[in-house]
């Protein structure tokens, strides 16, 4: 089975770039050259650079010992909430930024749902010097407000979106329309596995760091670069893009991508796309995405920010289509649950957003041998207020 | 040949295109409207059918589609309040809107139901030109629909000359890069894109939209293009009036007289 972009842009039946033509030039433009950028040693140097000294990787893969007794397995944290701001979204941003530079871009705009894509491109853009325009929903301004902060002391603009449901969707409604009307000198950093091709593909490919490093951390761990399981939470999906890159060709590896069931998958307060969603286009990819009979999107809730998302990537819904990942729908409750249970355990306060991850574990009947490696994708630090509302701490 | 392509035969400049947003600002609004536009002067129509994410559009688009959803209306619904349009209105009438309510209706099923009920085209920013001809085009084809494409002042010559070549009705020419109802930048890069696509000399008629807004700006698209587009403006016209219908007439003799 072949999981991997086609050179029409596609994966399977999903993918492509239904974009206005406005965008075209610089769709087509990022398309043509992307990779052979990506490639080029003046980029790889400067890349593996940052990502060292810069970000701090290789992040670590940590043996949760209390967890693992816990569930009965073996499991580890790849510790992405390591990085520098917080969670995986830099290891895509260094990428971009560099990127950004040899294509002669001068101002960076970006989509954030939680916060923390926003809070990784305001990083690069203050490292290189460049503009930075953040746009960011008005629901998800007030309920991740140091984020919001964040990003302001490092010199971005962050302009509320206002439209539809006020969070991620809409963020990215207004980041495409900025690029419309700003085509020549502006980058679009999109941080998800998401949008026209070839974001999908670029993006997961600066992610896939995450399953490069633990395949080589798990082999001098545990002599063996394979575990039976594979879990990461999926929004737009791309931490869990970067955490099954590398495990996708290995069949016998099982990959969990944990998704936002809000506050049950039938109560129309969900972001469970995998389950709730049908094929259409979103955000210029063919894809999974909730919506009307219509064809109208249908607004996503979840208590995570960084889920709250009604579509999937067009490789997420590929392999959701083809059964190489099993796609579980995780509950606010039990996400939050997960999160306290993870800070107990193993001092470690993960985001909401990987809670859904953790909280996947519950429903996996191990085997004493197993092994399973979780994404860590975020520290919680950016989640205290709702984990203090919800906890009543 | 369709009503749009005996347009372009029998008048060859000053042609004005109203865009509105079906359903809007009442659900049983479509057919008057059009029935005004058509009394009032206007040369042919766009009727925007609504998406909840018009990633095209500015805000005064985004508002009118957002109430026309909330209004009730849908595809079957458009469909439905169209079948009575012809023969009351008889200037070339266009459908305008995005790729996923039209995917979700079925391409070939919506273009069969617009040819059914006497519309001449379609225009689908987000319908990619590699997928309309991969995938799609024989639904248009079979059915006498015009689709039409557009550029901007990014396009490349080769690929003007490709979407020259695909297009049967008119090559609808953006004045800029930019979302619907901005206002025109009066500068000389524009007079130099307009004055360069039509030194092409395309076998299609080039129509300028976005930006348009005023009897200036129409007057000036005219002496590139065969005639001009105006959405937004007239959108806006039509907002937050209980007799909206009453202004029609002098929106429309505003633009093109002055």
């Amino acid at each position: 089975m072949n999981y991997r972009v086609n050179e029409k842009g596609y994966y399977g039946d999903f993918g492509g770039a239904y974009i206005p033509e406005m965008l075209y030039p610089n769709i087509e433009d990022l398309r043509t050259c992307y990779l052979d950028i990506i490639n080029s040693p003046i980029f790889q140097i400067e890349y593996q650079d940052l990502l060292k000294n810069y970000v701090g990787r290789p992040s670590p893969l940590y043996h949760a010992e209390r967890l693992s007794k816990r569930y009965g397995a073996t499991i580890y944290l790849k510790r992405e909430d390591l990085n520098h701001t917080g969670a995986h979204k830099i290891n895509n941003t260094i990428g971009q930024i560099i990127l950004a530079e040899r294509l002669g871009k001068k101002r960076i705009i970006a989509e954030t749902g939680a916060g923390q894509h926003g809070v990784a491109t305001a990083t690069v853009c203050a490292l290189k010097g460049l503009e930075c325009v953040i746009y960011m929903g008005e629901v998800d301004i007030n309920r991740q407000a140091p984020n919001v902060a964040r990003m302001k002391m490092m010199g971005a603009t962050v302009i509320p979106a206002t439209s539809g449901s006020k969070t991620l969707k809409d963020a990215t409604n207004e980041a495409m329309r900025d690029w419309i009307n700003n085509p020549v000198d502006t980058h679009y950093i999109i941080g998800s596995v998401v949008g026209p091709h070839p974001y999908p593909e670029m993006v997961s490919l600066f992610q896939s760091v995450i399953s490069e490093e633990t395949k080589t951390q798990l082999f001098s761990q545990t002599g063996s670069s394979q575990p039976d399981y594979v879990l990461a939470c999926v929004g737009g999906g791309s931490n869990a893009m970067g955490m099954f890159y590398h495990f996708l060709d290995d069949e016998n590896v099982q990959l969990i991508a944990a998704e936002a069931a809000g506050l049950g998958v039938n109560s129309g307060h969900s972001a469970a796309t995998s389950i709730l969603g049908r094929e259409g286009v979103l955000h210029g990819s063919r894809t999974i995405l909730m919506q009307t009979d219509d064809g109208q999107v249908i607004e996503p809730y979840s208590i995570s920010a960084g889920l709250d998302y009604p579509g999937i990537g067009p490789q997420h819904a590929h392999l959701h289509k083809v059964k190489r990942v099993k796609y579980v729908a995780i509950t606010d409750d039990e996400a939050m649950q997960a999160c306290m249970l993870c800070s107990k355990l193993e001092g470690i306060i993960p985001a909401i957003e990987t809670g859904h991850a953790l909280a996947a574990l519950e429903n996996i009947a191990f085997k004493k041998t197993d092994v399973a490696v979780i994404c860590l994708s975020g520290r919680g630090d950016k989640d205290l207020d709702t984990f203090m509302n919800y906890f009543k701490l | 040949m369709n009503t749009l392509q005996q347009l372009f035969q029998r008048k060859q400049n000053n042609i004005l295109s109203v865009y509105y947003t079906a359903g809007y600002p009442k659900l049983a609004a479509t057919l008057p409207i059009a029935q005004a536009l058509e009394l009032a002067g206007a040369d042919f129509l766009e009727i925007g059918f609504p998406y909840s994410d018009p990633l095209a559009d500015g805000p005064v688009i985004q508002k009118s589609s957002e109430e026309a959803i909330a209004n009730g209306m849908t595809l079957n619904v458009l469909f439905e309040q169209l079948k009575s349009i012809r023969p009351s209105v008889k200037i070339p009438i266009l459908l305008m809107g995005y790729a996923n309510p039209m995917l979700q209706y079925g391409v070939e099923n919506f273009c069969k139901k617009a040819a059914e009920v006497g519309v001449d085209g379609v225009i689908v920013p987000d319908l990619p030109l590699q997928e309309y001809e991969e995938f799609y085009k024989p639904y248009f084809e079979d059915n006498g629909l015009s689709n039409i494409f557009l550029i901007t002042p990014q396009t490349s010559e080769a690929r003007i000359r490709k979407i020259d070549d695909l297009s049967n009705g008119f090559i609808y020419m953006l004045s800029s890069s930019a979302t619907t109802g901005k206002s025109l930048n009066v500068s000389d890069d524009i007079s130099a894109y307009y004055q360069r696509v039509k030194d092409m000399n395309l076998k299609n008629k080039l129509i300028i939209g976005f930006g348009i807004s005023d009897n200036a700006s129409f007057v000036r698209a005219n002496q590139y293009a065969s005639g001009a587009i105006v959405g937004s403006a007239f959108v806006k016209t039509l907002a937050g009036k209980d007799d909206y219908l009453a202004h029609i007439d002098a929106f429309v003799k505003g633009i093109k007289e002055g």
